[in-house]
């Protein structure tokens, strides 16, 4: 039998184990301080800033490339912390080439915007290798609030309202807390254990307890928990995926690419991770793009995204489309799933063409069927185990201001609230907003 | 080609670039490499009289400050006249100026300000055979405290008293060099003329402490927790050198005397500049301690580019082309209205223009909806702080109004008629209109 790449079926060991190391370092290297000042210096220091504008979390990215210019990154990193504590992880994960870089008068200018999320890597990572934690509690107000789940919208939300004084316990469902940016964000993001590192750091503003193991809807009712606290704030993600509604989507082999990401992430040895040789992922968004993207790293011999639009349409960026193919994914537009073949495993997958009819996606009969050992369902996660009595909106809890649902008292924000766009930033500025408008609330 | 053959006090060189009294030109090993790197002539590391020479100090001489990639800016130093001993020097200077007859090399001399000192060492140096000397009444640090150097060059009846043995006792020309550490450069140019200098250079270092270090508490560069001020060179000094030239150049006392420009030449252009204002060639001492000898090249190759350009067939024709438009501020025409013009297509929204004006100068720029940067013409002076902070180069321009406009700002008619402060009526010594 073929050993690595061609070994057949699903497989660990595809790789060298030095390989799989370099193939998941840092996705961007971190600067020195040299090429941090050198790219600080770039920043024009806009007026009333465009990047400013285009960050979810208002970052004053202007004042903190400054202060890394000025040489002291440690006043840059308080400046980006103040207005999102997972400036870290988002420096990291930020799709910036859509966010605060697509709209850098440099990137105007000439095409190459100052990079701003490196930038501000270069700053929270050097406040945190101090081992700093640069903000202290208020006076304790007495005022207690529940928040469930312990993702990055939970975890800003509770750390911004620990810092004005409320006592705060999270409850997660999950073993360890983190959400997405412990189980999903692609590995060669967060690399070193960054997200658990990060988690613990946060957590020495004190005031913070986190109950893990513990699930709303199985033990903790929201009736129990709005009757012990003065504010809920439910940050609970999209734990739900939708369903491919192909044949064969239950054989063996065909997963969930969220699912294949967690595994991965939680790995105590990548090249221990099986993976298939011929691997098909369904979707077109982030989650996509990870899946292919790391299988290629694990050693998979094809990769292939099917995404059922065209390009332009693709909810991942274009930069991520390029980071696929560069690492040797094959990107296929305008094709969707017909059946996922195989007799007792996957061994294959049949594909429609399609074209856009109406408005709606149509297949044009045109079929196709590759190979595949492994297929990753990446298309789009859903709402799952929302409170009964919480309205809804578009399959998410309705919100309007900052995160205020249809029951007083109760907040929420995040991936499973309705509005924004799900990504870890979005869910950093909605848990920091919805904390200022629950501190009102409990302080008017 | 254009030819850059230059003829400075009679003395040829191949081009206008020589290297300034300074560790370049310290000693033969040196010049000799400046000579093959294509350098048209040296001043020699300034010598001392003769005895036991000066000592520098053993730990840093030099100071910067940097543009964000470590970009050399300025450059101080603490560094004192040649450090080897005179007839080593002498020997040198001769070796070389046998095997380089078509470059120029001046002697740099700092002796004490007495007769004697003076005439003992310059005939050693006239029997060196090279093509002149200049006298370093410049530096700035060291020297001075002994009363050689700027204490000597910021006293005019001393540089007249000193050039006039020079002249005295040494056959072939004499450059004075100039401390920019004064009041008005012209004193001291005025009065080595009248003591019969071929020549001026100029400037010397400027008077300088380049930083501080903020955990020992000491300017630098520091040696054993102190530090002393120093001379101040490179690119940062060059607007103040180019104004000293031209005030030489225009002034009606040494107005066509010749001038060597110093002070923080780096490029073609650099050196163009100053001889636009009346220099007849230039020196150049840090962009040769920055990036080597070999800079030279890129001045010759640009110099040379841009003459054949401009059409000009040697350096003589355009040394000395913009002084006649050096003027005084009282005889700028008041009636040359100008505003400020956005190019839409070139601006990159950055706003800086607006927080420039709104914040600190006239509130003429409006921030219209999608960040669309225009110019309140009525509010505009046309300071041009705008186009100086600008990113995008001729993205702002300043245009002219034209005669019979009338400009918004004042609601007068804008006349094609010069008029200057001279005549002005709100000058309350204005000569009365005819
Ligand atoms: C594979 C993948 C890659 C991604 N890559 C990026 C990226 O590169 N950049 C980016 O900006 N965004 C990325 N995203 C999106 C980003 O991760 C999410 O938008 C973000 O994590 C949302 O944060 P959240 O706090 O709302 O939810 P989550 O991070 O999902 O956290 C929700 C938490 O609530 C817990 N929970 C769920 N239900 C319950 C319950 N009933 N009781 C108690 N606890 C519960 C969960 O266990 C989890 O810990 C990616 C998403 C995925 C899936
Ligand atoms: C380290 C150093 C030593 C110098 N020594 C002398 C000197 O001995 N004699 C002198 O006339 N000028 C001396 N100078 C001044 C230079 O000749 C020159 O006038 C000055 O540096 C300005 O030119 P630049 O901007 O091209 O460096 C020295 C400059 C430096 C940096
Ligand atoms: S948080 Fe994200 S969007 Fe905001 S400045 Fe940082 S990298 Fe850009
Ligand atoms: S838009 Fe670009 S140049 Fe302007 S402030 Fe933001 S990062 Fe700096
Ligand atoms: S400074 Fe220049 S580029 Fe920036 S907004 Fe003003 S005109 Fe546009």
């Amino acid at each position: 039998m073929a050993h690595g790449h061609q070994a057949s079926g699903i497989a660990a060991g595809r790789l060298p184990e030095e390989d799989i190391a370099a193939n998941f370092s840092d996705l961007h290297a971190p600067y020195a301080p040299h090429e941090a000042a050198v790219a600080a210096d770039r920043c024009y220091f806009c007026y009333d800033a465009p990047c400013v504008t285009a960050c979810p979390t208002d970052i004053d990215i202007p004042m903190f490339i400054r202060q890394i210019q000025t040489g002291q990154p440690e006043t840059a990193a308080r400046t980006i912390l103040g207005q999102n504590i997972l400036g870290g992880m988002c420096a990291r994960v930020c799709p910036t080439e859509t966010l605060c870089e697509e709209v850098c008068v440099r990137e105007t200018a000439e095409g190459k915007p100052v990079e701003i999320g490196r930038l501000q890597r270069y700053a929270t990572d050097t406040l945190m290798a101090q081992d700093v934690h640069p903000f202290t509690r208020a006076e304790p107000t007495g005022r207690r609030v529940a928040v469930v789940g312990a993702g990055p919208a939970g975890l800003s939300c509770a750390h911004r309202l620990a810092m004005l004084g409320h006592d705060v316990t999270i409850f997660e469902a999950k073993g360890k807390p983190g959400g997405l940016n412990e189980f999903g964000i692609a590995a060669y993001k967060s690399t070193d254990d960054f997200a658990a590192r990060e988690v613990d750091w946060l957590l020495r503003i004190g005031g913070i307890s986190i109950e893990t193991g513990k699930s709303l809807g199985a033990g903790l009712t929201l009736d129990g928990l709005t009757g012990g606290h003065d504010a809920v704030f439910l940050s609970i993600g999209l734990g739900g995926v939708n369903a491919l509604r192909a044949p064969g989507e239950d054989l063996p082999g065909a997963q969930d690419a969220v699912e294949f990401i967690a595994e991965l992430r939680q790995a105590d040895s990548l090249a221990a991770l099986a993976v298939g040789r011929n691997v098909v992922v369904i979707g077109g968004g982030m989650t996509a793009v990870d899946a292919a993207v790391q299988s290629k790293l694990l050693g998979a011999e094809n990769v292939t995204i099917a995404y059922r639009r065209d390009r332009a349409s693709m909810p991942a960026s274009r930069f991520e489309q390029d980071l696929a193919a560069a690492k040797g994914v094959k990107l296929m537009f305008n094709v969707m799933p017909v059946a996922i073949l195989g007799d007792g495993a996957v061994t294959g997958i049949e594909l429609e063409y399609t074209a856009v009819q109406n408005g709606r996606v149509a297949g044009t009969g045109e079929r196709v069927t590759l190979a595949a050992d492994q297929v990753f369902k990446a298309i789009g996660q859903t709402l799952d185990g929302a409170p009964d009595g919480v309205a809804l909106e578009g399959g998410k809890i309705a919100v309007t201001g900052a995160g205020r649902t249809s029951v007083a008292g109760i907040w929420a924000g995040g991936d499973c609230a309705s509005g924004g766009d799900d990504l870890t930033v979005t869910a950093v500025a909605e848990g920091r907003d919805a904390a200022m408008d629950i501190h009102s609330a409990l302080t008017a | 080609m254009a030819d850059l053959t230059t003829d400075f006090l009679g003395i040829k060189s191949p081009n206008p670039f020589w290297l300034a009294s300074a560790p370049p030109t310290d000693k033969e090993y040196n010049v000799r490499r400046a000579f093959e790197a294509g350098w048209g002539g040296v001043v020699w590391k300034t010598l001392g009289s003769e005895g036991p020479p000066v000592v520098n100090v053993n730990g840093p001489r030099y100071g910067a400050i940097y543009g964000a990639d470590r970009r050399l800016l300025g450059l101080n130093n603490i560094e004192l006249i040649t450090d080897r001993p005179l007839q080593t020097n002498l020997e040198e200077i001769t070796r070389v100026k046998k095997d380089y007859p078509d470059r120029a090399l001046i002697v740099s001399l700092m002796v004490p300000c007495d007769e004697e000192s003076w005439k003992a060492i310059l005939p050693m140096v006239e029997e060196t055979g090279a093509d002149g000397i200049e006298l370093n009444f410049g530096c700035p640090h060291g020297m001075a405290e002994r009363g050689m150097g700027s204490a000597v060059g910021q006293v005019p009846e001393y540089i007249q008293m000193v050039t006039e043995w020079c002249k005295q006792y040494y056959s072939k020309p004499v450059i004075v060099k100039l401390t920019p550490n004064i009041t008005d450069i012209r004193n001291p140019a005025r009065a080595a003329f009248a003591g019969n200098a071929d020549a001026v250079s100029l400037i010397n270092t400027i008077n300088s402490i380049i930083s501080v270090d903020l955990d020992q508490m000491a300017p630098e560069p520091m040696l054993d927790g102190k530090g002393t001020h120093g001379g101040y060179c490179g690119p940062a000094v060059k607007p103040i050198a180019l104004n000293m030239v031209a005030e030489i150049a225009r002034d009606p006392a040494t107005a066509g005397k010749p001038i060597s420009a110093i002070g923080g030449v780096t490029t073609w252009r650099d050196a163009a500049e100053f001889m636009a204002l009346g220099a007849g060639n230039v020196q150049v001492c840090t962009a040769a301690m920055t990036y080597g000898f070999r800079v030279v090249q890129e001045m010759i190759a640009g110099l040379s580019q841009w003459m054949d350009e401009k059409g000009y067939a040697s350096t003589a024709d355009f040394v000395g082309m913009a002084v006649p438009n050096v003027t005084d501020w009282q005889y700028l025409n008041l009636n040359y209205v100008t505003k400020a013009k956005i190019d839409q297509d070139a601006c990159i929204k950055c706003g800086r223009c607006y927080a420039a004006c709104e914040d600190t100068s006239h509130q003429a720029i409006w921030i219209k909806e999608d960040r669309v940067f225009e110019v309140n013409d009525a509010e505009c002076v046309a300071c041009n702080l705008c186009v100086d902070v600008c990113p995008v180069e001729n993205c702002i321009t300043m245009e002219r109004m034209k005669p019979g406009e009338v400009d918004p700002r004042t609601g007068k008619v804008v006349t094609g008629d010069y008029a200057n402060w001279t005549t002005h009526p709100n000058n309350p010594a204005a000569q009365a209109a005819e």
